[in-house]
Order: structure tokens, then C-alpha cells, then sequence
């Protein structure tokens, strides 16, 4: 599974490596590492922030091992969006209940809809909807397109979305 | 030198184009060894006919050829008539059954004429029986001013790529919704205005459907499909979504997210809708410009934009084509 982690390090020489040691020892494979020198924390602490694929069961042992190590984990989770797509609808988006047009994306368990913004310009007009949606994986973006043109369809929106980067 | 007799067929926007720029070309394709001829022009009204060549300044005046025709022959009758090695078809385009165009571009073929257009119509219905007919008559037959009009697509896929596997194509094939898109983001205006100011500027029709529902670009895609991808489709393949749905505050929504909203036509995918197209992407054209990302296996993604439509410009696309007709080698005749 892929695995986002913010640490906090002391300031003093040493520290990344410290920190690195445990991921070795319980495989885990780093994506990215940010090290931000330049944003120390009041307590004068540098917040460095992994993604990493690793084992599922391996993390407790890992956060253990780094608490002793003496470098603090602010924050771990599981990184389950990674991919994301924009579409704009048009047509009467609150009044065929926008509510239920977001349900529909939520409620797949693989995709959600993480950003929304809508302009309506007059009551009788049509009005026009940004959304974001994130997905686990680019596979679930599609299966989350086709739901909204399925629902675009039955509620009589114009929906728009992206052009593709590579037709292959 | 080469003398190259041509009928043009077609009299109208285009058609003074062709006369216009033959005309003024005359010397540099002498240059190049072709002596074109313009030996007969024919319209609705009837036929002009010169054997040394017609005279570019006596009928360039004239709207329609009512007044200078030395001919009452027309269409089919003309072509079956007159001995000319090569037709350009510019009559008005139809989509639905392709004529009269249609008939125009069979009679030439299968008379031994080469044909080069800018004629959508006959190719969207029936791009595969006048393929055949061309090689059956041994005679080529050249479409380039049909998409993207001056915009090189066609014959860059079909010679300068060659040898690379085309994935698909997607670009912005229609000026008038590309500058009625474009005002309606740079304005904040409705469609309704747009398309008003579009009319009165000459750029859309008074029937403006046509281009605004997506059909002319939804042509466009039926014929890239059965030229470039030997796909043998009807324009009913192709799934339409026009532009007049689009609201200035969608337009306003996805700018300020980094996107712009144009009408793409998708191939092999058949489709024709308005798509979110991020700003700086290179098909991301405004104004008039139509544009195509070609998708390729070794050249990775090519991109060409130019003027989509104009007298002078569809001209220019046919004239590349008649140039290419008789500068063509083929490779079993080289070696």
C-alpha cells in the first residue's frame, strides 16, 4: 500500500538518517521524500514528509521503531487517492440534486468528489458546476466518468470533461 | 514544362480563391515546370470556357458566372464535356447525401480526371466507393482543404509521418465555435451574443448550426477516420454534443482552474464534444485557429494550428494538393 508520513526532525546533523534506518529495516520503498529546512516548526523542529509502498502490517513496527529513535510522526496515513480528475457540468446541476449527483461518485468506495464550486446565474437558468473527483487509481477515474455520464444522461447535464494527455 | 488542364467546378467563396491564387501563382509553378491551366469554371449559372486559360480578371469581378458564362452546360454534363486532366470540386458542401458534389467527383473519377476538394460532403457519405473509383481510373483524389483547411494535417500524417503508428487525433476543428467559445471566455457573454456578433462578422452562418451543433467538425472526424485509420464509418458513428449547452460561467469555472472549454473531435474515438482542455496546451488555440495533436508511436504527440477556413487559405490547401498530384513519385517507379 502507498503510505504518506510527516516526521519531525531535530536540527542537528544525523537526523534524515536516523530516520531512514527503520524504513530500510522494515522495506519500505520510498516514493518521495520532502525535506523542508527552510519551514522549521516553533518548537524548532524540520518537518520532512515521506510516500512510501509498504506492507501493510509493517507499520506499527515502523512508527514504534521511529518514536524510539527519538524523531516524532505527526501524521501517517494511507495515500488511497492518488489519481484525480476536473469536470464541469452544465445544465440544472442543483436543482437535479446535486446531493445525490455527489452521492453518486462517494458511494463507489473508490472514488470521491473532493472539490465542488457552482455558478448560478439566474433561477430559471442553467447553472455550471466545477467538480474534482480523486480516485484510487486511473482504472477508477474512468469507472468514475462513466457514473457521471450515466448521470449527466438522466439529468439532462452537459458534462465536460478533460482531454487526455495520450490517446493510447 | 508540364501542361496541366483543370476544370474547377464550384463558384463560390472558395471557388474565387482558386481562380484568385492559380492566377497569382502562375510564375513560381511555371518555376517549379507545371503550367496549370484553368481551362473551364462552372456554377449553377452555367460554364466559362478558355482553352489557353481563363482570364483571371474578367470573372474575378463577377459573383456568379451568369454574365461571363460562354456556356450553358452545368454539373455532370460539363464535367463528362470538357477535356481537362484534373476537377476541383468546391460546390456547397452536404453532409447527408453529398451532392451535388457527389456526382461531380464520380463523373470526373471515373472519366480518367483527377480530383482535389474542399468539399466535406462527398467524402463523409461515400469516401470509400470514390477512393475505389480513383484507383480503379488510375487518378488521384486529394482532400487536404476538407479539415483544418489550410492547417497541414492529411498529408502530414500521410507522407511526413509516415512510417510512425498514428493512436488518434484530436485538435479543434471548427473556427466559428473556437471564436464563439473564445468571446464567451474573454467577455463573460452569453452564446447568443457571441454567435450574433460571429454572424455579423462573417464568421458563422445565419444558420449557424451546422457548426455550432458539432456537424461540420463531426464531417471533419469521419473523414480523418476513413482516410488516415482506414476506419469505413458514417457520420451516424460519430457521438455530437454541440456548443450551444456551454454557459460563460462554466467557461469562467474552468479558466480559473487552469482549463479552457473547446470543441474537440476525437479519432478513432468518433466523438465530437466540448472538452477541458488545459490552457497551455499547444491545441489550446483561440480566435478562428483550428488546431491537431497527432499522437504518434515514434514522433510522440505532433501539433499543428493554423486558419481553418478562408477564400485565400482553402485555396492555398488545393493548390498544395494539385502541386503534390504531379510532383508524386511513386517508389516502384524510382527504382
Amino acid at each position: 500500500m502507498r503510505l504518506s508520513m510527516d516526521l519531525e526532525l531535530q536540527d542537528i546533523p544525523g537526523q534524515l538518517l536516523l530516520a531512514l534506518q527503520p524504513l530500510k529495516e522494515n522495506k519500505a520503498n520510498i516514493i518521495s521524500v520532502v525535506h523542508h529546512r527552510d519551514r522549521k516548526t516553533p518548537r524548532g523542529m524540520i518537518p520532512v514528509r515521506f510516500v512510501l509502498e509498504m506492507d501493510r502490517s509493517k507499520i506499527e513496527a515502523l512508527q514504534t521503531k521511529l518514536k524510539e529513535s527519538g524523531i516524532s510522526v505527526v501524521r501517517a496515513g494511507e495515500d488511497r487517492f492518488m489519481e484525480s480528475v476536473s469536470v464541469v457540468l452544465v445544465g440544472h446541476v442543483l436543482d437535479s440534486d446535486i446531493g445525490d449527483t455527489v452521492k453518486r461518485i462517494d458511494s463507489t468506495g473508490f472514488a470521491e468528489v473532493m472539490d465542488l464550486a457552482l455558478t448560478m446565474p439566474g433561477v430559471d437558468e442553467p447553472s455550471s458546476a466545477f467538480m474534482k473527483i480523486r480516485a484510487t487509481g486511473k482504472a477508477e477515474i474512468q469507472k468514475a466518468l462513466t457514473i457521471l455520464r450515466e448521470v449527466g444522461k438522466e439529468k439532462k447535464l452537459l458534462v465536460i470533461e478533460p482531454i487526455e494527455a495520450e490517446a493510447v | 514544362m508540364r501542361d496541366v488542364k483543370i476544370s474547377l467546378v464550384g463558384y463560390g467563396i472558395v471557388g474565387h480563391g482558386v481562380v484568385d491564387v492559380l492566377n497569382r501563382k502562375k510564375k513560381v509553378l511555371r518555376d517549379m515546370g507545371l503550367n496549370l491551366k484553368l481551362i473551364s469554371v462552372s456554377d449553377h449559372t452555367g460554364t466559362v470556357l478558355a482553352e489557353d486559360g481563363i482570364d483571371a480578371d474578367k470573372i474575378l469581378g463577377e459573383r456568379t458566372l451568369a454574365n461571363v458564362a460562354t456556356s450553358s452546360m452545368k454539373g455532370k454534363e460539363a464535367i463528362a464535356a470538357i477535356d481537362s486532366d484534373l476537377m476541383i470540386e468546391v460546390t456547397p458542401t452536404n453532409i447527408v447525401h453529398g451532392q451535388p458534389g457527389l456526382g461531380h467527383m464520380e463523373a470526373a473519377l471515373s472519366s480518367g480526371k483527377h480530383v482535389v476538394t474542399s468539399n466535406k460532403g462527398p467524402l463523409v457519405v461515400s469516401y470509400g466507393k470514390l477512393k475505389k473509383l480513383a484507383e480503379d481510373n488510375g487518378v488521384m483524389m486529394k482532400f487536404e482543404a476538407t479539415v483544418g483547411g489550410t492547417m497541414p494535417l492529411i498529408s502530414l500524417v500521410e507522407r511526413t509521418l509516415v512510417g510512425n503508428q498514428i493512436y488518434g487525433i484530436r485538435g479543434i476543428f471548427n473556427g466559428t465555435c473556437n471564436y464563439i467559445l473564445t468571446r464567451m471566455t474573454e467577455e463573460g457573454i452569453a452564446y447568443t451574443h457571441a454567435l450574433s456578433e460571429a454572424q455579423d462578422m462573417g464568421i458563422a452562418e445565419a444558420d449557424p448550426s451546422y457548426d455550432v451543433e458539432g456537424v461540420d467538425t463531426a464531417g471533419k472526424v469521419v473523414i480523418l477516420a476513413n482516410s488516415l485509420f482506414n476506419m469505413n464509418v458514417k457520420y451516424s458513428d460519430v457521438d455530437v454534443t454541440g456548443i450551444t449547452g456551454v454557459t460563460p460561467e462554466a467557461l469562467a469555472l474552468a479558466k480559473k482552474r487552469g482549463y479552457a472549454i473547446k470543441l474537440i473531435g476525437d479519432v478513432p474515438a468518433l466523438t465530437v464534444r466540448p472538452t477541458l482542455v488545459p490552457l497551455d496546451s499547444p491545441i489550446a488555440v483561440s480566435g478562428t485557429l483550428n488546431s491537431a495533436a497527432i499522437y504518434t508511436d515514434l514522433s510522440g504527440t505532433i501539433t499543428v494550428s493554423g486558419l481553418g477556413a478562408g477564400s485565400i487559405e482553402t485555396a492555398s490547401a488545393i493548390l498544395t494538393d494539385i502541386i503534390s498530384i504531379y510532383r508524386t513519385k511513386r517508389i516502384d517507379t524510382i527504382f
